[in-house]
């Protein structure tokens, strides 16, 4: 169903620790609420390449 | 003493910007040095760690040859302009790329050329040719999508601490404006009220006048 290994993956996994963490510290000041905007970016960033990752596939299955 | 100009206030914390040109320098020269010099180690210290673990790691990801800085035809490496943005890490880059430079006539680079440093962020041999074996493509099978992905971590760092140099020199970014947007309309006031009266919506940041710390003026929208 994919054409690249799962394991590629995993590249994803330090970059939205790197550029949540840093897109909420340039947002805020308060360490609590910089990881709070940090997590709500990585899960909007998240949900949005989810999306795309699926629209993908069902497009891969259709033709 | 502060001057006024320098001193904001965000999430109901003074910050003191110093010297905003300088902090803006430091913070280009090493992510967070910036804002050590003004005193804000914890952020200093997360952008540290954030933007230098990304960017070595990417670099250890391409073997050790994605950031160089070379403008040959064939070879127009766009991406060290935003990979420089992490400043002194990808200074040796702009040291081997011009001696490379110097020892490279009529796109061929001479014989005798040793590239310093063991090679460390030294450009291809040249000529680096498209669709033909070189350096480069030697790289790519080497490493495969390590380099690539490494060529997009390095980058992603420097961009990254383009952010980080501008919260240097003037404070947190704005949150967006359909954010705030939304919070008045939750309040049933879609005027906008003043940050000091919505830290939940913070970010932006507000001068605090030198006579007196209260009431705050909008410095930014």
């Amino acid at each position: 169903m994919i054409s690249i290994s799962p394991t590629y993956l995993m590249y994803y996994v330090p970059l939205i620790i790197s550029i949540s963490l840093v897109f909420g510290a340039t947002r805020h000041e308060d360490t609590q609420t910089i990881l709070k905007h940090a997590f709500y970016t990585a899960r909007w960033i998240t949900g949005f390449m989810a999306i795309i990752f699926v629209i993908l596939l069902l497009i891969n299955w259709m033709v | 003493m502060a001057s006024s100009a320098n001193v904001i206030q965000v999430d109901t914390e003074r910050i003191d910007l110093k010297n905003r040109s300088l902090a803006a320098f430091l913070a280009w020269l090493v992510p967070g040095a910036g804002h050590f010099y003004q005193g804000r180690h914890t952020k200093g210290s997360l952008y540290l760690v954030c933007i230098l673990t990304t960017w070595m790691l990417g670099f250890a990801l391409g073997g050790g040859h994605v950031v160089y800085a070379s403008w040959q035809p064939g070879d127009r490496r766009w991406h060290y302009i935003l990979q420089a943005g992490v400043g002194a890490a990808a200074l040796p880059a702009l040291i081997q790329g011009n001696r490379m430079r110097k020892m490279t006539d009529k796109g061929v680079t001479s014989r005798s050329y040793e590239p310093l440093w063991g090679g460390f962020m030294a450009p291809p041999h040249r000529p680096v040719i498209e669709d033909r074996t070189d350096e480069v493509s030697a790289w790519y099978a080497t490493y495969g999508a390590g380099y690539e992905m490494g060529t997009w971590y390095t980058m992603i760092a420097g961009l990254l601490n383009i952010l980080v140099i501008y919260d240097a020199y003037a404070g947190p970014l704005a949150v967006p404006i359909s954010g705030r947007k939304k919070k008045d309309d939750e309040d049933g006031d879609c005027e906008r009220q003043p940050d000091s009266e919505q830290p939940d919506a913070g970010g932006s940041a507000s001068v605090i006048p030198q006579e007196s710390s209260a009431p705050t003026t909008e410095a930014k929208a």
